[in-house]
């Protein structure tokens, strides 16, 4: 076995789709414990993701992994059913995410969801267009310690303004970082919404959480 | 006889046209010349909301009017061809946007949706008949009104007889259906554009040369963002990657023709193409060789083959590129980098293209006029160097942008010469 769970991680990992189904497949046919597998998939994905850090993989290798990812996971649920529910994975912190209101974009955004879950954050996804209140209530309700606000239009730096100021009108501007990011976002952008930061790229966003959560679990 | 104020806005309408070409040949000028291009700010400088321009034709020409009078700049964009879309856009029951009032607030800009639009089994149907699959496939998932055109047969399978026995199809209720709603639509637009050409040449003789003309598209944003969806065309690259290189080589044949032929009616030789798949970070540099660049370069050759100027807005931060984007023939092109290095440009592509931009939208909506003023002026001194340079923000005049912002960078042309 241990042949082919090397051959499975590096199927993933090298962006050979057949050969990755293939041998998942085989591999709990075989008996193979699912746990085991989804396991495997977990290493390969940090390595897809350190090749990302290292801008070796880009976007498209992402999606790849993913989609690897999501097929084995299609595979493997059904014979899951019948163990225990399984780890609550542990996290390293959480992250209240979402494109702000007037804004539709999303891939920015989930690229930034997808790294920061593989580098161990939990992730509260808001999706687009979220008002201002959805950001309130999903604070009070997870308690995070790191908010993200993402735009791609230049009327998001309005919004993002808002956003922040409104945080701070629920009290809560002490007990949060916030970070921004997207199209149009520099330096003089976090200053005009009164964020803390802001990132470049997904790389940044998971950087800032590290720093502000300081890896603590 | 013309009088002399005619003759005045004819000679500066010259002077303009000669500084910009001048730009675009790499010559040095008197000054660097300025450009104004916006989406929705016209909007915001008329007090008007997004949908009034998108809607009011007549209305949008008055303050594209206004602003031209104001700011004096040496060419612009007629912005009726992507803004003055509502009418259109809603007979056809356009499906690729989200618009001001149809589906976003009124003051609120165009929100594209990213979508499949054409599977990825349909690569092949693409690259043997694109014709047939565009019309009876790609529209009616584009366009509400045109899914009659779904019922049309594979003409080509007609022949003698069989040509005259297939008139019926011609008659069937759902493509008469669509054939009079596309008129309708057509008409409309037609309206549009004749209102368009008219307020084009007013402005011609106040002095004011078009800065772009026709608009065309690389090959791998066609299939990424109108057909494949940015999920789609991602697994692409791996999955079928040959057809994908087949189909964008089709892809490429059409994308000149077009722009060839929307050329032949307008008087600006400039072919606007925005670009969207380039950024830095987003492909790797040998899928940018393989998938981006080679197909991109046809349609940029075939312009400038057709005697147009290809004006390529690079999208995002483009740096990394700049090295791998410098094959083309010197002197045909603008190069406008949205957020990519202008100075490192000037340096590495300063002998090929002429550059273009790259006031951040950031400080035109919430610095000073100072800032801006100093910014431009670095850029005019740095970028505008011996020539090869035109001033505009990073996306031209965003939205939001402040008045007086704007201003300082129109005057920054005035007040820096060339450098």
């Amino acid at each position: 076995m241990g042949n082919k769970a090397d051959e499975l991680v590096n199927a993933i990992a090298e962006m050979d789709e057949g050969k990755a189904i293939d041998l998942a497949n085989q591999m709990l046919a075989e008996g193979i414990d699912p746990l085991e597998v989804l396991r495997l998939c977990r290493v390969a994905m940090n390595i897809v993701g350190e090749r990302f850090e290292k801008q070796e993989y880009f976007l498209p290798e992402l999606m790849m992994a993913g989609d690897m990812l999501e097929q084995i996971g299609a595979i493997v649920k059904p014979l899951l059913m019948d163990q225990a529910g399984g780890e609550e994975p542990e996290t390293l912190g959480t992250i209240v995410l979402g494109t702000v209101h007037g804004d539709l974009h999303d891939i920015g955004k989930n690229i930034v969801t997808f790294m920061l879950e593989l580098n161990g954050f939990k992730v509260i996804d808001l999706g687009i267009d979220v008002p201002i209140e959805k950001f309130i209530d999903a604070i009070e309700e997870n308690q995070p310690q790191v908010v993200a606000l993402s735009g791609f239009l230049t009327l998001a730096f309005d919004s993002m303004k808002e956003t922040v100021e409104a945080i701070a009108e629920a009290g809560w501007r002490d007990k949060v970082k916030i970070m921004i990011g997207g199209g149009q976002i520099d330096e003089q952008v976090t200053n005009y919404t009164g964020a803390d930061a802001f990132g470049k790229n997904a790389m940044e966003a998971v950087s800032l959480c590290n720093e502000w959560i300081g890896g603590a679990t | 006889m013309m009088s002399d104020a005619n003759y005045d806005t004819k000679e500066l309408y010259a002077e303009r046209h000669k500084r910009v070409q001048d730009a675009i040949s790499l010559k040095e000028t008197d000054r660097v010349p300025s450009v104004f291009y916006s989406m929705f700010w016209y909007a915001k400088y008329g007090g008007v909301t997004c949908r009034d321009i998108m809607y009011d034709y007549d209305k949008l020409s008055a303050i594209v009017r206004k602003v031209l009078n104001d700011f004096q700049p040496d060419c612009f964009s007629l912005p009726h061809p992507i803004i003055a879309l509502g009418p259109s856009m809603e007979a056809m029951d356009y499906k690729q946007l989200e618009w001001p009032g149809h589906g976003t607030d009124p003051n609120v800009s165009y929100q594209f949706l990213d979508k499949e639009y054409m599977t990825a089994k349909e690569y092949e149907e693409y690259i043997f008949d694109p014709t047939g699959f565009y019309l009876t496939k790609y529209l009616p998932r584009i366009s509400g009104v045109c899914e009659g055109f779904g019922k049309l047969p594979s003409f080509p399978g007609h022949y003698y007889i069989q040509s005259v026995l297939g008139a019926r199809h011609f008659s069937n209720p759902a493509v008469v259906e669509s054939f009079q709603a596309m008129a309708r639509a057509g008409d409309e637009m037609q309206a549009m554009l004749s209102k368009a050409m008219t307020f084009a040449r007013e402005m011609r003789d106040a002095g004011f040369p078009l800065a772009q003309g026709a608009s065309a598209i690389s090959p791998f944003d066609y299939f990424a963002d109108y057909f494949r969806g940015s999920k789609g065309v991602m697994m692409d690259m791996y999955r079928k990657a040959d057809l994908f290189l087949e189909a964008m080589d089709k892809a490429a044949v059409f994308i000149v023709r077009s722009a060839v032929a929307q050329s032949e009616r307008q008087p600006c030789k400039i072919v606007f193409i925005p670009v969207h798949w380039a950024f830095d970070g987003l492909m790797s540099e040998e899928h940018f060789k393989t998938f981006f660049w080679p197909p991109f370069k046809k349609v940029i050759l075939g312009l400038i083959d057709a005697g147009l100027n290809p004006l390529l807005l690079w999208e995002g931060d483009c740096t990394s590129r700049m090295e791998l984007i410098g094959d083309i023939p010197a002197g045909k092109a603008i190069y406008w980098f949205e957020r990519g290095d202008l100075f490192k440009a000037k340096e590495i592509l300063g002998n090929v293209t002429c550059l273009r931009g790259n006031v951040p939208p950031s400080l035109l909506n919430t610095g000073t006029p100072e800032e801006v003023d100093e910014y431009c002026k670095t850029l005019i001194q740095v970028v505008g160097k011996g020539g090869g340079f035109i001033l505009d923000g990073g996306i031209g005049v965003p939205d939001e942008a402040l008045t007086e912002n704007v201003k300082a960078m129109f005057d920054a042309t005035h007040k820096y010469g060339n450098g």
